[in-house]
This record gives structure tokens, sequence and C-alpha cells, in this order.
């Protein structure tokens, strides 16, 4: 294939079509998701927004082939989602940072690098790149309990990255922090992302968090799992901070808010 | 510092008890001994005596209980006659050069830790590959580990003389082998059991992660499983070193081994001398007390290392 330049920023990146995940259960059948369809391009910033059991975890697990899906089609990078981890494709990033406790920051960031048969002198200087690209220089000789919640997160993203993959998909990586610090890794993540061109899937129970980070919002509900709406952010790629006090945001804030109290049946 | 107090103190009231204790422990032999060498006691005659209680004895011969304390083979030594006992099958046998001599601890103790430390070895790693294979396949779960259990309730005391025939007939010459193989019964349970919490303690998120990464089964056993693993392993080990110290002793007891601290035991008891039945006893106490805090301090320093300290 040659593509040039603009076709490609255009070409999707996982495309979902018509998705069906349905887990047999000893009280029944529960579909995680139905026929769920979507496309995300290549630097995108698309995140998941919905009520618990409405899927958004199941379809990035089903991105990553940590999930078997049942029906439909998906594909990630053109290949299926198996290919793509195999070709080493994504970086995840789970709620709980996940560190290993016996490695230091900088073993923990080095652990994908070595499965992954890196030499001695790519890894060091991959994890020393990564530790700035997340502001932990100088962290590296430290063990993880020596480091806060947020900083523990951001070296859980560190290494994701270290390894170069185009994908990142994150499972509320900020769910467990207070408000603060998760603002604060919200301008960082942006900046990582405006840097490094990467395409992101966010999930998030936080409507001010996907409206800030995301380029596209997907709002799903639950029984089955589904896609309510999609939301093309009309906000400059360029966030400040304070960009959630302008009439735009709360625009998207409140159609994402109307979307996710539609989709929600309160039994 | 603080804790000291509280530590001396019940060290103080066990050897108040066991003080206390070896009055009337000792009164019977006591007042035969003082009979014989000519002193007056009530009632006269051993035979007699067997049909009054030790309290009784005790106040009817009060200026004679004292000599209970003192006695060539108490039925209860006190702790300071064990600790000569002791001092004289250890110390002073080094003392005079030889520190191996057959009447001495020495000899038996390191009897015994030879065959302590074979079936700890053999124990860890059969517990080690047993817990290897229970996480890694169900097969091996329901195969292996309902016979682990079902080993553990069967008296080692009952199946040690069989270990000993058994391994004769193979032509297996000493106790040794025997020995270490009853010592390893012992002890490869709580290091199979251990290690199988410990190789199952990452959770989904961490194993998924490696799935991620496209990690081989062995990328994720050695630099997952194993690792994660290692303090419950260090706290299995130390019961395991422990009941492997058991297991020899045991091994030795209804064996007919002339050499060992559980050959001590049982010479003891047939000699009727409690006194070297005690020493032997403390000095596998020592022993236990030794290997276990090795180990904690070897726990210590990987643990540290690793990053781990609790």
């Amino acid at each position: 294939m040659s593509l040039d330049g603009p076709v490609r920023e255009k070409a999707p990146v996982i495309q979902a079509d018509a998705l069906d995940l349905t887990f047999q259960t000893n009280d029944g059948p529960v579909h995680a998701l139905k026929g769920v369809s979507l496309d995300i391009s290549k630097g995108d910033f698309v995140s998941f927004i919905g009520p618990s059991g409405c899927g958004k975890t199941t379809f990035l697990r089903c991105m990553a082939d940590l999930e078997q899906p049942t029906g439909g089609t998906i594909t990630v990078n053109g290949t299926t989602p198996e290919e793509a981890r195999k070709a080493r494709a994504y970086g995840y990033v789970f709620q709980a940072a996940g560190l290993y406790p016996w490695r230091t920051i900088g073993r923990n960031i080095s652990l994908p690098l070595e499965i992954m048969g890196y030499s001695k002198a790519d890894i060091a200087e991959r994890v020393a790149r990564t530790l700035e690209l997340v502001e932990l220089s100088g962290f590296e000789k430290k063990f993880p309990w020596q480091l806060s919640g947020g900083m523990q997160q951001r070296a859980s993203i560190a290494r994701a990255l270290a390894f170069d993959a185009d994908i990142l998909l994150m499972d509320e990586p900020f769910g467990a922090l207070d408000e603060i610090v998760r603002d604060h890794l919200n301008e960082q993540l942006l900046q990582l992302w405006a840097r490094t061109e990467k395409t992101i899937a966010f999930v998030t129970h936080s409507i001010p968090e996907a409206v800030y980070l995301s380029t596209k919002i997907v709002v799903m509900s639950p029984r089955p799992g589904r896609i309510t709406d999609v939301i093309e952010s009309s906000l400059p790629r360029e966030r400040p901070l304070d960009i959630r006090e302008t009439p735009e945001f709360l625009d998207i804030a409140h159609r994402v808010r109307d979307g996710l109290r539609a989709g929600h049946a309160y039994d | 510092m603080r804790s000291l107090l509280p530590v001396l103190t019940v060290l103080a009231v066990i050897v108040g008890i066991w003080y206390l204790a070896v009055a009337p422990m000792n009164v019977r032999v006591a007042l035969d001994q003082a009979e014989r060498a000519g002193e007056v006691v009530v009632p006269e005659g051993s035979v007699p005596r067997r049909e009054v209680s030790v309290w009784r004895l005790m106040a009817d011969n009060s200026e004679h209980v004292r000599l209970g304390y003192a006695l060539e083979r108490p039925r209860l030594p006190t702790p300071a006659q064990v600790g000569q006992e002791l001092w004289k099958t250890t110390g002073e046998m080094v003392a005079k050069g030889r520190p191996w001599s057959k009447r001495g601890l020495i000899y038996h103790g390191w009897i015994t830790l030879q065959s302590t430390l074979w079936g700890f070895a053999l124990g860890t790693l059969l517990g080690i590959v047993g817990a290897v294979a229970i996480v890694y396949s169900r097969t091996a779960q329901l195969s292996l580990m309902p016979w682990a259990i079902i080993s553990q309730t069967i008296p080692i005391v009952a199946l040690a003389p069989m270990i000993i025939v058994l391994s004769s007939q193979v032509g297996i010459e000493g106790r040794g082998v025997p020995k270490a193989i009853i010592s390893a019964y012992l002890c490869f349970f709580p290091v199979l059991v251990g290690m199988v919490k410990g190789l199952r303690a990452p959770d989904t998120s961490q194993l998924d992660l490696l799935r991620t990464y496209n990690a081989s089964g062995l990328q994720s056993f050695l630099r997952l499983r194993l690792p994660a693993s290692v303090p419950y392993l260090f706290t299995s080990l130390k019961v395991g070193i422990a009941a492997a110290l058991v297991g020899t002793i045991v091994g030795e007891l209804p064996t007919g081994a002339i050499s060992g601290l559980g050959a001590r035991i049982l010479i003891g008891d047939q000699f009727g001398t409690p006194l070297a039945i005690w020493s032997a006893l403390f000095a596998a106490a020592v022993l236990a007390g030794a290997l276990v805090t090795l180990l904690d301090v070897i726990q210590r320093v990987t643990l540290k290392r690793m990053g781990m300290a609790t």
C-alpha cells in the first residue's frame, strides 16, 4: 500500500462492526456488548463513558484481545486483536497501577522491554526517555511504595509507553486518584498525546474528564451494553484546564449527561 | 527495648512454675533417698507412701523437700540441672578437646542436623515442584492435593518404622536416607501449601498485563509468579524446617537408632535418666531456634534487597 500522509491519517486504527459479547453465567446469559460498531482513527483520543455494566471496559478488553467477542468483527491496525497483541501494537494501562513491588520504578518500566527482548542499551535509553515523558526522572531507583498513587500511575503509563506502541488503551487509569491529582494527570496526558501522536482509547466515568480529554466521546448504556451516542468534540486540540469553564465545554458536557440519562434505566 | 520487660516476665514465670513443679514431682524419690540415709520419714517405706498424695508427703516431710532439687536421677530436673547437663555434654566436651565424642550432644546434634537438612532440601524441592504442578495444571491439583492432605493425617510415628524397613529392603544401608525421607515427609506439606498460595498471589490484572506483552508462560513464571511467591516461600520454609527437625527426631525414636538427638531421648527413657531426655530436648529446641532464626535473617535480607521489606 502506498498511502500518502493525509489519507493515512483517516485510516481507522480500530474498527468494530456489530460486536457482540455474551457471558454465560449461572443466572443466564449476560449481554456485555450488543451490536457495537465504532471506528477509531489514527491520532484520535476516544473516551468511553457510561454506568457500570455498560460494557466500556469489556469493549476495551476486546480491542486488547483480553476478551473474545461472541459475534461481529473487530480489527486493530487492520488485523485481528490477537495478531495486534502479538505484534505488541498497543500499551494497556489498568485502573490499578499494578507495579511489581520487588522492582524499582526503572525496572518496572523495563519489564515489557525485557520480555520483548530489547538490548540492554536500548532498554536503558527507553526507560530514561519514558520516565522523562511522565516527569518521573530521578525516581528510577525508587521502589513503588516510595511513590504517591499519582506517581505510581504515571509510572504505569510510562511502562505502557516504553515499547512505542501506537495505541494506548487506558481503563479508568485515574479512577482511584483524588480530584487535584487527576486534573494534573489529565493535563499531562494531553501534552503527552500531543507530543507522541498516539491513538488513545480511554475508559472513564467522569464527564468532565471525558470532555476535557477527548476528540470523540462514546456514551454507552447497560443491559445490553451498547453505544447510545458518539459525540465529536468541537474543542481545539490545545486545551488549558480552564477550557472547562467555556460555554462550548459545558455544551458538550451537557450532551454527554443527556446521553447518559437517556440510556440509563433506573431499575 | 520496651518489649524486654514483658518478654523477661514471661520467661521468669515459666522458670518459676518449673521450679515449683520440681518439689512435688521429685518428693517421692527424695524421701526414698532420705530414708535410705537414715532420716525419719512419714510414713515409713516407699510402698505405703504410694498411697499418700504428694501434697501430703510434702506437708509431713517439709524438711526433706529440698532434697528433690539435688537428686542424681530426678523425675523432673531443675532448669539449673538441665543447664549443667547441657554444658557437660557440649561445652565441657569441647574444653576437654573431645567435641565429637559420642557421649556429647554435639555429635548427636550434628547427626540430627544432617538428616534434617537433607530432609528439608528434599521436602522443599518436592513442595515447590508440587506447587508449580498444582498451579499450572488442574489435573495435578485434583490428583495431587488430596494425597498431600491425606499424607499429613497419617501419624508419622506409625509410618517411620515402615520407611526404615522398606528402605533396607531396597538395599539402603544406614539410617541417614530413611530419616531424611521421614523428615521430608513432614516438611514438604507447609512448603507445598505456602507456594501454591504464593504462586497464585498475582491478581488477574497483573496476569492480563503480561498477556498484553505476549509474554511466554516461562516469562510470566520467572518474572511474576516466582518473585511474588518469595514472601510466602520464606514463611513456609520456617514452618518446614521446624517440621523437618521434628520428623528427623521422630525418625530416630521408634527405630532403634543409636545416634541422633531422638536416640538420646529414647536411651534416656530406657535407662531411666530424665536428665539425658531433657538435655536432648533442649538441644533440639536450640537447634530448631537457630535454624528458624537463620531463615528469618535470610528472609529479611532477601526481602529488603527485593524492596519488599515490611
